[in-house]
């Protein structure tokens, strides 16, 4: 097999393969998606896997409750999303305080640092209350370098202590997205 | 369509279930609960939900793609079901051979009140679900047809959708543990033989 991360174009970041290679070590087997640009490198490379059972999903509130499908089967999971999607998973989460499940969420930031799309703010501004409200504990990486370490270890508290587990990759990390400017 | 000749929902979840075999089941909150733990008791491996209303199939998703050489069965109301209802598309395009939904269609949210749902007026679950890509569908409205349900349920190759179309009756509150947590650790010590 070619390795997934050959799929990657040659002027793609590190980080996104520092996640999958972290991914692959701590044994994620079922990798649910809503897409979001600055996931698009990972999730390239979680299809190119075919080790791993890829899902995409219609809204993200799915994903929480497929990765507590996946663990009552015995296999670790992982959701990634954007921030807006974090709305959309806030009563789904009660699962995972309710019935202590592990949980693990790359949470790529959006409405964070230098947005231009208005529209994303007000939930790119709440997204860590939200999650903290929620019971989740909640790590944000600021820096391409530490991507790959705080997953690392934010996998190891989610499935080693059994926590559910946000990891937020902020825009200073993905660059802000750029827009057409009108007048 | 109030007939005389509806099914009553214990009834055909009795057909169903009982024998239960070895099946790994997820149940929606709600009467299917009730209807579950009268059927089998509190089974270990029978996951009971109280909340997060709209999560059971997302949730038998994971559970079947986890375990495939298992048949994973997600039992739910239409009221349950709706909430999530795209998940339909989602378990359709991923396509678990192993993955049964069987809807109690009772047209009503019988927990809080009997309010109709939008099935009463002509929503139809199982033509959706074929749309969504379930491979086979079945709407069963009378007993003679339970038999050839509960085959489809084991054994047809999935995903495959069941509707149960079942009388709106009230039926008295079940006693049951809803400790989530505890649901959890003895479904996966059942299974897997660890917590």
């Amino acid at each position: 097999m070619t390795s997934p991360t050959s799929v990657l174009p040659p002027d793609a970041p590190a980080w996104p393969a520092d996640i999958y290679r972290t991914l692959r070590e701590r044994d994620i087997k079922q990798v649910s998606y809503v897409p979001d640009a600055g996931h698009k490198h990972l999730i390239n490379m979680c299809h190119a896997d075919n080790q791993m059972k890829v899902v995409t999903l219609t809204t993200e509130e799915e994903g929480v409750a497929l990765a507590c499908g996946a663990w009552l089967g015995g296999e670790r999971s992982v959701l990634l999303m954007q921030s807006s999607g974090v709305g959309n998973c806030i009563n789904m989460m009660s699962m995972l305080k309710t019935c202590q499940f592990p949980f693990l969420t790359l949470v790529t930031m959006r409405g964070d640092f230098g947005e231009g799309n208005p529209w994303q703010v007000p939930m790119g501004q709440a997204t860590k209350a939200v999650l903290e409200a929620m019971g989740l504990i909640v790590y944000k990486v600021e820096r391409p370098e530490d991507v790959g370490p705080t997953v690392d270890m934010a996998a190891q508290i989610a499935y080693d202590s059994q926590q559910p587990v946000a990891v937020l990759i902020g825009q200073k990390v993905i660059g802000a997205k750029k827009f057409v400017k009108k007048g | 369509m109030a007939g005389t000749q509806m099914m009553h929902r214990r009834d055909a979840v009795r057909a169903l279930f009982d024998p239960r075999g070895d099946v790994l089941v997820v149940v929606g909150l709600g009467t299917s609960v009730g209807d579950m733990v009268t059927t089998n008791g509190e089974h270990p491996l029978n996951f009971c939900m109280a909340g997060a209303m709209g999560g059971a199939c997302a949730m038998g998703l994971g559970l079947a793609l986890a375990q495939p050489e298992k048949r994973a069965v997600v039992i739910t109301g239409d009221g349950e079901l709706l909430m999530g209802l795209s998940s339909l598309a989602t378990i359709g395009a991923k396509r678990p051979a192993n993955f049964a939904l069987v809807v109690t269609d009772n047209e009503r949210y019988s927990e809080t009140g009997g309010q109709r749902t939008v099935t009463a007026d002509g929503v139809d679950i199982a033509t959706m679900a074929k749309g969504a890509g379930f491979r086979d569908t079945m709407v069963v409205r009378e007993e003679g047809q339970l038999a050839a349900a509960r085959k489809m349920m084991r054994e047809a190759p999935g995903p495959v959708c069941i509707v149960l179309k079942v009388d709106p009756e009230n039926l008295p509150a079940v006693a049951r543990t809803r400790d989530g947590a505890w649901g959890k650790n003895r479904f996966r010590e059942a299974l897997l033989g660890k917590i």
